[in-house]
């Protein structure tokens, strides 16, 4: 192919393109993998849990989330696009009787915050939420 | 030891026997993710809280493990029952072995 402007073009978007397609699942599998450990391998369904976050965060250093999983054991938190996928893990007591909480986390760039839920009877619930981030939050 | 920690815990003064409270908890920390690199390119050695347990009375409430992804000077939000009269102890663990703790009574009437 005779190197043109018109080619040059082409081809670097068609390679920006192919790298984006593969950067992507190579996070989400690293979450994957940190939630199979959880699960160990077990499926995971909607439920009842919810995770609540800003759809938009200026500030990745304090992004606010708070979750809530009526009849949740076990809540983990993970954000897909860290350099480390694992965020918190709650373990609920017998006097908490909402099972929810908020806090406040880092976010190194726009992407999605998971919460996997261990319900009392051993299944497992999932629940996502897409955090756009103005500054990321984890330094480098 | 990190500086300056402060742990700071906001429970309600009185509430009746078998009521939800909410609890605000906050404690200042650097959080050092161990991501981060000083002005010489060398990573700054991570240093965070990794384990925040809250209990009434020695009964459980909420037990919270840490990552490097929880923001400077951790806070959570949790509710709470009430069965009766006692005490909250919130206990913070450190990487670097310190243990901070902060009780706080409530009046049940």
């Amino acid at each position: 192919m005779e190197l043109t402007r018109r080619n040059m073009l082409t081809m670097g978007s068609a390679a920006l393109a192919a790298y984006g397609l593969g950067a992507l699942p190579a996070f989400a599998s690293l979450t994957d993998d940190e939630i199979a450990k959880i699960t160990g391998g077990a499926e995971t369904a909607a439920g009842e849990l919810t995770i609540t976050a800003p759809e938009i965060a200026e500030n990745g250093n304090t992004v606010p989330i708070s979750i809530s999983a009526p009849g949740a054991v076990m809540v983990a938190i993970f954000a897909e696009g860290n350099p480390v996928p694992n965020v918190a893990t709650f373990n609920f007591g017998p006097l908490n009787p909402t099972r929810s909480a908020s806090t406040r986390i880092r976010l190194a760039t726009t992407q999605n915050v998971v919460a996997i839920a261990k319900m009392e009877d051993g299944s497992f619930q999932r629940a996502s939420a897409e955090v756009k981030v103005t500054i990321g939050g984890c330094g480098g | 030891m990190a500086d300056n920690v402060k742990p700071r815990v906001r429970v309600p003064k009185e509430a009746s026997a078998g009521d939800t409270i909410t609890i605000k908890t906050l404690i200042s920390h650097t959080m050092e993710s161990g991501q981060r690199k000083d002005k010489d390119g060398n990573v700054i050695p991570r240093s965070i809280i990794n384990r925040f347990v809250a209990d009434f009375n020695g009964e459980n409430v909420i037990d919270v493990t840490l990552e490097p992804a929880i923001s400077t000077n951790p806070y959570f939000e949790f509710d709470a029952i009430v069965p009766g009269p006692g005490e909250f102890t919130f206990t913070w663990y450190d990487d670097d072995g310190s243990v901070y703790t902060e009780t706080k009574s409530i009046d049940v009437s």
